[in-house]
């Protein structure tokens, strides 16, 4: 087993926990988006010790996952668009970004004409 | 090459009509594409050519399958795994796929009468987007490679989200940002599984895992985050803080299909993962724990959705509980081997989700109906709904005694697999929890048509008349969800036992009594809103009594309803699903 | 401690301090520059992981691409920051703090478990390589051997442009997307505008090409030529397209298009959906990749712009 597999390893598994601490105490929606990129980044990077790991054949990093996160970190950029755009729009429209939770049935419910 | 793939097991090779399983992704897909580009006005039409094409190929699925041996498989450019990837349709995907048809089929029906053409921004986002849930679903039902369905299940929220907010109000923007952030937060769990799965086993094809896996601490943490994950997109309680308002502020149709389709594509992964992938790790306690929470699921929505004013939300929190139903079947389905086997109990199960996914939709459908002739849909000013949209109210009170598993229906039949799983298993308390399940259903269904069925207060001006297709549309797809218990499952779904052939006797009657009469009862004593009947009747002498049983137990569901508000906070729901997962990995560790 | 690992400590080091200042920062504006320099550096991990494909992709789409979106956001919301303060309590954050340690702590523990002789499918895709007759070995994961997972991916940005555009006001609905930007011709902005994309372009073609048989591919060289065009967007040497033109919907669709057309030909006269015969492979491939390049490119500047904002008329 290489070293640096090991060392980024940890790296990996604390970047992921950072995300997740920070995705849920971040109250404000654009730090959580931020927090879920790290996320992304520290599983990513976990694929990418386990492909150093599995090295082989003369290449230094199993194909499969890094396949596999050069597929996941365009789907992440993708969802991470879609919910800045989702976020400018809501800002645009009411003047906060709060998601405060309470769901009032009066000002929820309220279904679109459709 | 390695001897192991010298010789392909069956399951590795391209049988007979597996070109359908790839038709069946590659024709919505294509749909998507067409109507991308040709657009503003044409999007409609692509739609309504593909959805035909696209019922034919499921049904050409369903006809394939028990005539071969095993699995229809379908290896993707000749590659089998676990270098490439293999689709695969057993029993279980065939009925998924044929559920999904019918359903996308009525609520497209609805739909083409629904969204004028001039709503260019509306009618362009939902037609794609309903073809892209389309192939969506169809390749988490198929797919036989777990990163294939992150993929898929990414493809589904991506194409769930805009549906929640077509209308563009900032509080559904607000309910899209929850969804989109928790439901990416359940996907990344999912992979992160995976990706530990791929280091210890070498691959993700699930046929290939089935084999491989063992018990050790690596796997189990992996099988934990992935169900956490998963549990966190399908909305189990305490997970559920998103679907609410999402599902109550979307558009009917779009609200149909999130509410009876979405939802079910992670819960099928669920299955998979637990009894294709990995059958001997959960063990005794998890399954429990997982049923445990669909217990809770079912009191919390049922219980919360009496209390809600709004026709929308009160069906949203039922779909919360009928969620935790589902659930029910794990601990039923644990065999004295200690592993998940696909028995009766796993048959039920999907026949719940069958039964809900067309049950449910048409109650959405329904709802919107009544919401746009009448402009509002509060509860209590649904009287004389029944008068001008009969059609509608009926396809709901169709649904409804669907859901609540009314013979001879498709929930009917769950129940009684269910039932049967559990005198065997000897776990008498999920009989209990099974038939409360459908009291609580009868509960809310009674309190909706009580007041449907009362005439109106004053004369109601209706804002438009729904259109006859759109009702008809609903009606089929209720009608539907009440004969499910007639097709022949036997085929598709493994019944050790038979199908309980008593569907029209006696004993049906009675079992139909119970879910109504303590359903009536239930929702006189939870639900704020009083029935409309129960004030003029010749009870007087009893009031007193209803009244303060009322009040205390008026009390109690006010404490559940808070407790719900207390669980859909954004930092709770998180620090749920963290908490879920190291319960999950600590009970199934105790396991081994 | 050898020197590599010792560098390898400091990078990793390095790294989680950013990532812990990304999450700790008060200021959203300074997170989202925290979190630039975050993926930058974890780019530079993944060309220690001897994984320069991702290195590439993770440079080009998180750390720039992904940068430049979040910095845009942060600017346009920061007077939203007084208004949206519901902070959790104590307890909460200790909560949260407890089971983030225990989770990051089992994965921890998961990768230290993980097998001795780690599985691989390295030999086998070296073995299959003669099929597509590319050297690449993550370019032949992508488009062969996993090709169906890309071309979903394909339809996932095709979802997340749809997404995007579907949050228009309804008046803007065809339009523009963005604001319009107006750049002094004479600053420093146009001036690089005007520099910098042929560079780029050639860069960002190049980066394309070699991922045939070296690292990069169409994800990388899609990002750059993206970031390119959206340099002369902001400098104000070019406009966002109305997203109701014809052309750019064809540019949008082109990847996942022709991907599914060479896959339906795989199943009509070949051996499979989505099989390339051998002779063909490495120019279908090709064909596809160049498909590929311009939607992806196309696609991820359309994902920055945002939703139509300005009507045609």
């Amino acid at each position: 087993m290489t070293s640096g597999a090991t060392v980024f390893g940890l790296c990996a598994a604390v970047a992921v926990g950072l995300g997740l601490y920070g995705l849920i105490t971040n109250p404000q929606p654009l730090r959580k988006i931020i927090a879920f990129n790290v996320l992304g980044s520290g599983v990513f990077l976990l694929f990418g010790v386990v492909g150093r790991r599995g090295a082989a054949a003369g290449i230094g990093n199993d194909p499969v996952p890094q396949a596999l996160v050069i597929t996941g970190v365009v789907v992440a950029f993708a969802a991470t668009a879609l919910a800045i755009a989702l976020l400018l729009r809501l800002f645009q429209k009411t003047g906060t970004t709060t998601l405060c939770s309470d769901v009032r049935p009066s000002a929820c419910s309220d279904p679109s004409g459709d | 090459m390695l001897p192991a793939a010298a010789a392909p097991a069956l399951d590795a090779m391209t049988s007979t009509g597996g070109f359908l399983l790839v038709l069946s992704i590659v024709v919505p897909v294509t749909g998507v594409l067409l109507a991308f580009i040709l657009g503003d006005q044409y999007e409609r039409l692509v739609a309504c050519a593909i959805v035909p094409f696209g019922l034919a190929i499921a049904a050409a699925i369903v006809v394939a399958l028990p005539q071969g041996n095993g699995p229809v498989v379908y290896v993707l450019g000749a590659w089998p795994p676990p270098l490439g990837i293999a689709l695969r349709a057993d029993g279980l995907s065939a009925v998924m796929l044929a559920a999904t048809a019918v359903v996308i089929c009525a609520v497209a029906a609805f739909a083409a009468a629904d969204f004028s053409i001039t709503e260019t921004r509306v009618s362009f986002t939902f037609w794609i987007l309903l073809l892209a849930i389309w192939g969506a679903l169809n390749t988490i039902f198929l797919g036989g490679d777990l990163f294939t369905l992150y993929v898929a299940l990414e493809l589904l929220t991506f194409a769930a989200v805009p549906l929640v907010c077509l209308d563009g109000r900032g509080e559904t923007l607000r309910a899209a940002i929850r969804y989109l952030l928790f439901a990416l937060l359940g996907s990344v769990l999912y992979l992160l599984g995976t990706t530990l799965l791929y280091g210890l086993y070498g691959t993700l094809d699930i046929v290939l895992l089935g084999r491989r896996i063992d018990t050790q601490p690596a796997a189990v943490v992996a099988a934990a985050l992935m169900t956490t994950g998963l549990l966190a997109k399908t909305a189990l309680v305490p997970l559920h803080l998103w679907l609410p308002p999402a599902h109550a502020g979307a558009p009917a149709a779009a609200s149909a299909i999130l509410s009876g389709l979405v939802v079910k594509g992670s819960f099928f992964i669920i299955v998979r993962l637990w009894f294709n992938v990995m059958p001997g790790l959960p063990g005794f306690i998890a399954t429990q724990l997982l049923a445990g929470l669909g217990g809770v699921a079912i009191v919390l929505g049922s219980v919360v959705a009496l209390r809600q004013e709004r026709l929308k939300l009160l069906i949203a929190y039922s779909t919360l509980a009928q969620i935790g139903y589902l659930f029910l079947m794990f601990p039923l389905a644990f065999g004295a081997s200690g592993r998940l086997e696909s028995s009766g109990a796993l048959a039920g199960g999907l026949l719940q989700a069958i039964s809900h996914a067309t049950a449910k939709a048409a109650m959405f459908l329904a709802a919107g109906s009544i919401y746009a002739t009448l402009g509002q849909d509060r509860i209590l000013g649904l009287g004389g709904v029944g008068r001008i949209l009969p059609i509608s109210v009926l396809a709901f009170a169709l649904s409804g005694l669907a859901l609540m598993g009314l013979p001879p229906g498709g929930a009917y039949l769950a129940k009684e697999l269910l039932l049967q799983a559990a005198a065997e298993k000897e776990q008498w308390w999920w009989a209990v929890v099974l038939q409360a399940g459908g009291v609580f259903t009868g509960a809310y269904v009674v309190l909706v048509l009580a007041h449907a069925l009362t005439a109106a207060k004053e004369p109601i001006t209706p804002d438009s008349s729904a259109p006859r297709i759109r009702e008809l549309a609903t009606l089929a797809l209720a009608l539907c969800s009440l004969m499910l218990g007639l097709v022949p499952w036997e085929a598709y779904l493994s019944i050790p036992n038979g199908v309980p052939s008593d569907k029209f006797g006696i004993g049906a009657l009675f079992k139909m009594l119970l879910p109504l009469l303590g359903g009536t009862g239930v929702a006189i004593l939870l639900a704020p809103s009083k029935l409309p009947s129960w004030r003029r009747s010749g009870w007087n002498e009893l009031m007193p009594v209803i009244s303060s049983v009322r009040r205390g137990s008026l009390a109690s569901s006010a404490i559940v309803e808070a407790g719900d508000k207390f669980l859909r906070q954004w930092p709770i729901a998180c620090i749920s699903v963290l908490t879920l997962a190291a319960l999950f990995g600590v009970s199934m560790l105790g396991a081994h | 401690m050898s020197i590599a690992t010792v560098f390898e400590v400091v990078l990793a080091t390095v790294v989680l301090g950013f990532g812990f200042w990304t999450t700790a920062v008060r200021k959203t504006y300074s997170a989202a520059v925290g979190f630039v320099a975050y993926g930058l550096l974890v780019a530079l991990i993944w060309v220690r992981l001897d994984a320069v494909d991702v290195a590439l992709t993770e440079a080009a789409i998180s750390g720039g691409l992904g940068g430049v979106l979040l910095l845009g956001a942060a600017a346009r919301l920061r007077d939203s920051e007084t208004t949206a303060a519901e902070a959790p309590g104590n307890l909460t954050r200790a909560c949260a703090a407890v089971l983030s340690v225990l989770i990051a702590a089992a994965l921890a523990g998961a990768v230290w478990l993980l097998p001795e002789h780690a599985p691989t499918l390295a030999p086998r895709i070296v073995a299959n390589a003669w099929a597509t007759s590319l050297a690449n070995p993550v370019t032949n994961v992508l488009m062969a051997f996993r090709a169906m997972d890309t071309m979903l991916e394909k339809v996932v940005l095709l979802l997340a442009i749809i997404g995007v555009w579907s949050l228009a006001p309804d008046t803007a609905w065809g339009g523009r997307p963005g604001p319009c930007h107006r750049a002094d011709p004479n600053g420093v902005l146009a001036f690089l505008a005007r520099l910098l994309p042929p560079v780029g372009i050639v860069v960002g073609i190049y980066v394309f090409w070699t991922g045939a048989d070296h690292p990069g591919g169409a994800f990388q060289g899609g990002a750059i030529l993206a970031s390119m065009w959206l340099l002369a967007i902001m400098a104000g040497l070019a406009d966002t397209p109305a997203t109701s033109r014809r052309w750019l919907r064809c540019i949008l669709i082109a990847g996942p298009g022709l991907f599914l057309a060479v896959g339906l030909g795989g199943l009509w006269f070949g051996s499979a959906f989505l099989a390339y015969p051998a002779a063909y492979a490495k120019p279908l491939i090709l064909g596809i990749e160049v498909a590929m390049i311009l939607t992806i490119a196309a696609t991820l500047g359309l994902l920055l712009a945002g939703a139509p904002e300005r009507s045609v008329k």
